[in-house]
């Protein structure tokens, strides 16, 4: 789908303060043709007023914005070739659906019959047919949402932007609606520009996602590579649940490496890590990396006695909370060293959840290569 | 907010309500009831009203001379309410679009008039719009400009400037009807306004439509409630106004408050002057009647 040699949006170098305060700082990226991509980030780090600038509700500061290789300065909003879904939706109120979706056709000059057929058609992409003479305050949030996407998608626009799109919506329906999106930004082939801040939203939807922190672009790609390679602490930490250990790295060979961590001892890698000897560097662990067993019942017993498959990392502790949620149940651990370790474990099982309680003893280990070494 | 309404608590309710309820009936319902009755009643005598249940004064109310002045008090109201709103429109809205840090100001700038008594005011706006008032020296002052400057190009000179009556007509009233009720127009315009969803705009603004149709088919519709506000506000004390026509209009400007005020002073004919006061309260009863009955325009959500 996505044509990674035509970019749609090229954003070049480009700044935003208000006032004193730096919203956007110096960002450059390319969005490329045809592809779902997502601004991540906490509130206030600048990625709708991103958003807001290749709408054109506001000027860049410095730097330029193309749109299908057309620098957008000095182009108005309404002569932009994107469309916008607000947060709030921003559907008129005093306008039948019909009306609101034909709004932006009747100002292109599109009429008549043609007008008629391409608001059903895009009612339709939203199923949203046979609702034209609503009112939106006859309407609920989620459906007020499908007539704003159809009021943007009928103008055919070149970039759909969306702005916190699921927010509003309850969370049964906002993962439907992520579906709903997705398959959406299939069948048409715009490219959707979307901001959130919500990682789930963005691991699910996106093709890539640029994840923004404090006006800057923290790492851009693919939802996968963000999860698993974070380039750095503040990725590592914002998109999932994450263990941060400090360390240093004492050992750096082409194929392995090893980190003196304070709090989880010494942790090995088979890989090479490429960084400077005796530096400082933070070791990234997802819960879910970790097997969770009792002492002694590790199925290969091996380095010195420890109940861990060969070529495992290995820890020991003691269980300090537990939250059951169903699918999978997290520990909170606490290691021989005193520090503590977030570890999540699948509920395979109707009674897995009652394997371990508080105050048990339990084994850890983790595969060579799952721990991430961060530089920064 | 439950258990604070008047049922589950009554004395509370009564302790707040009741001053102002007795404030009201003693100083508003009890001298309009006198007024009422007079209007019902016959002279006799130089101080003697007799309440005789006649209906002689509505009738000379509704007399062709005075419908034609009503008709012309509402014609003054409704034109005076229409230059308001046409002026008072794109100044809420500038004030709504502000910086911030200025609203505050121009909000005060907006409602530092009402800190000058009425009267003043009103002579305030004579002393600019009189035959040697601001606005006529000005004017004279360039019009001498020119004449001098044509003298100059070696052309004839102008005639000699005459002032332009712009006090004592009804243009006069006009004029200071709308100076003094403008402020009236805009401060529901700006509530209503500010209150409009601003992704509303922009969404207009992101479909391909202009500032002037984003204004027309969607600010405007949806800042109908205050409009609606803004014209009754208006409209209603501009169909009573009494000093604006009194000291600045002319022998042929006098509004149906001024003919009232005759009656009552002097005329001393107070019970017609009390018929004259509640055909205009009757009005006025069916402008308010009639904006209740108009079609609810839903809010934004």
């Amino acid at each position: 789908m996505a044509d990674p040699a035509r970019p749609i949006i090229q954003i070049r170098n480009v700044s935003k303060r208000f006032g004193r305060v730096t919203a956007v700082d110096d960002v450059s990226l390319d969005i490329n043709a045809g592809e779902f991509f997502v601004l991540l980030g906490p509130s206030g780090c600048g990625k709708t007023t991103l958003l807001r600038m290749i709408a054109g509700f506001e000027l860049p500061s410095e730097g330029q914005i193309l749109i299908d290789g057309q620098d957008m300065a000095g182009i108005p909003p309404n002569r932009r070739p994107v469309n916008m879904v607000f947060q709030s939706y921003a559907v008129f109120p005093h306008m039948r659906v019909a009306d609101n979706v034909a709004y932006g056709l009747k100002i292109a000059g599109v009429k008549g019959g043609e007008a008629r057929d391409r608001v059903a058609e895009a009612l339709d992409l939203v199923k949203l047919g046979g609702f034209e003479s609503r009112m939106p305050d006859q309407m609920s949030g989620g459906q007020r949402q499908r007539v704003a996407l159809a009021r943007s998608l009928v103008m055919r626009p070149k970039v759909l932007l969306l702005d916190e799109p699921l927010s509003a919506l309850d969370a049964k329906l906002r993962a439907q609606m992520q579906f709903e999106l997705s398959e959406l930004q299939e069948k048409v082939g715009i490219t959707f520009v979307t901001v959130t801040h919500d990682q789930d939203e963005a691991l699910s939807m996106a093709c890539r996602i640029a994840v923004i922190n404090k006006g800057d672009v923290a790492q851009l790609a693919t939802p996968s590579d963000l999860y698993e390679y974070p380039a750095n602490r503040f990725v590592a930490d914002f998109v999932g649940s994450v263990n941060i250990f400090e360390g240093k790295l004492s050992l750096d060979e082409p194929d392995r490496a090893a980190i003196d961590c304070t709090g989880l001892g010494k942790v090995y890698l088979n890989h090479g890590v490429t960084g400077p000897h005796g530096a400082n560097v933070w070791v990234a662990l997802r819960p879910e990396k970790i097997y969770l067993h009792v002492p002694g019942v590790g199925k290969a017993v091996k380095a010195a006695g420890e109940d861990a498959p060969e070529g495992h990392n290995f820890a020991r502790g003691t269980i300090k909370g537990m939250r059951y949620l169903g699918d999978i149940t997290l520990f909170d651990i606490e290691l021989e060293t005193g520090a503590r370790i977030r570890v999540s474990r699948p509920n395979l099982s109707r009674r897995d959840q009652e394997d371990f309680t508080w105050g048990d003893k339990v084994s850890m280990h983790w595969r060579a290569d799952s721990p991430v070494v961060l530089l920064g | 907010m439950t258990g604070q309404d008047w049922k589950t608590n009554r004395r509370v309710f009564a302790a707040v309500s009741l001053p102002t309820l007795f404030w009201i009936i003693l100083f508003f319902l009890l001298p309009m009831a006198i007024v009422w009755l007079y209007s019902f009643g016959e002279n006799r005598g130089l101080t003697d009203i007799e309440i005789s249940g006649t209906l002689d004064n509505y009738k000379r109310a509704t007399e062709w001379l005075y419908l034609t002045i009503f008709g012309k008090s509402f014609a003054v109201a409704a034109l005076v309410t229409l230059i308001c709103l046409i002026v008072g429109f794109p100044v809420a809205m500038a004030i709504t679009f502000a910086n911030e840090k200025w609203r505050p100001w121009l909000l005060l700038g907006i409602m530092l008039p009402f800190w000058t008594n009425l009267l003043i005011r009103t002579y305030a706006l004579m002393m600019l719009l009189g035959t040697q008032g601001f606005a006529n020296k000005g004017l004279g002052a360039l019009w001498e400009g020119t004449s001098w400057l044509k003298v100059l190009a070696g052309l004839q000179p102008l005639p000699t400037w005459e002032p332009v009556p712009l006090l004592f007509n009804n243009f006069a009233v006009v004029f200071g009807l709308v100076y003094v009720h403008l402020p009236f127009m805009v401060l529901p315009l700006y509530a209503a306004l500010d209150r409009l969803d601003r992704s509303l705009i922009e969404a207009s603004l992101d479909l391909g439509a202009g500032h002037f149709r984003t204004i027309m088919r969607i600010v405007v519709p949806l800042a109908a409630p205050g409009i609606v506000a803004g014209v009754m506000i208006t409209l209603i004390p501009a169909l009573g106004a009494y000093l604006t026509p009194d000291l600045m209009g002319g022998t042929d400007s006098q509004m149906i408050a001024n003919v009232i005020e005759r009656q009552f002073k002097k005329a001393n004919d107070w019970p017609f002057g009390a018929a004259l006061s509640f055909l205009l309260i009757y009005a006025m009863f069916i402008l308010i009647a009639l904006q209740s009955m108009r079609r609810k325009v839903p809010e934004a959500h």
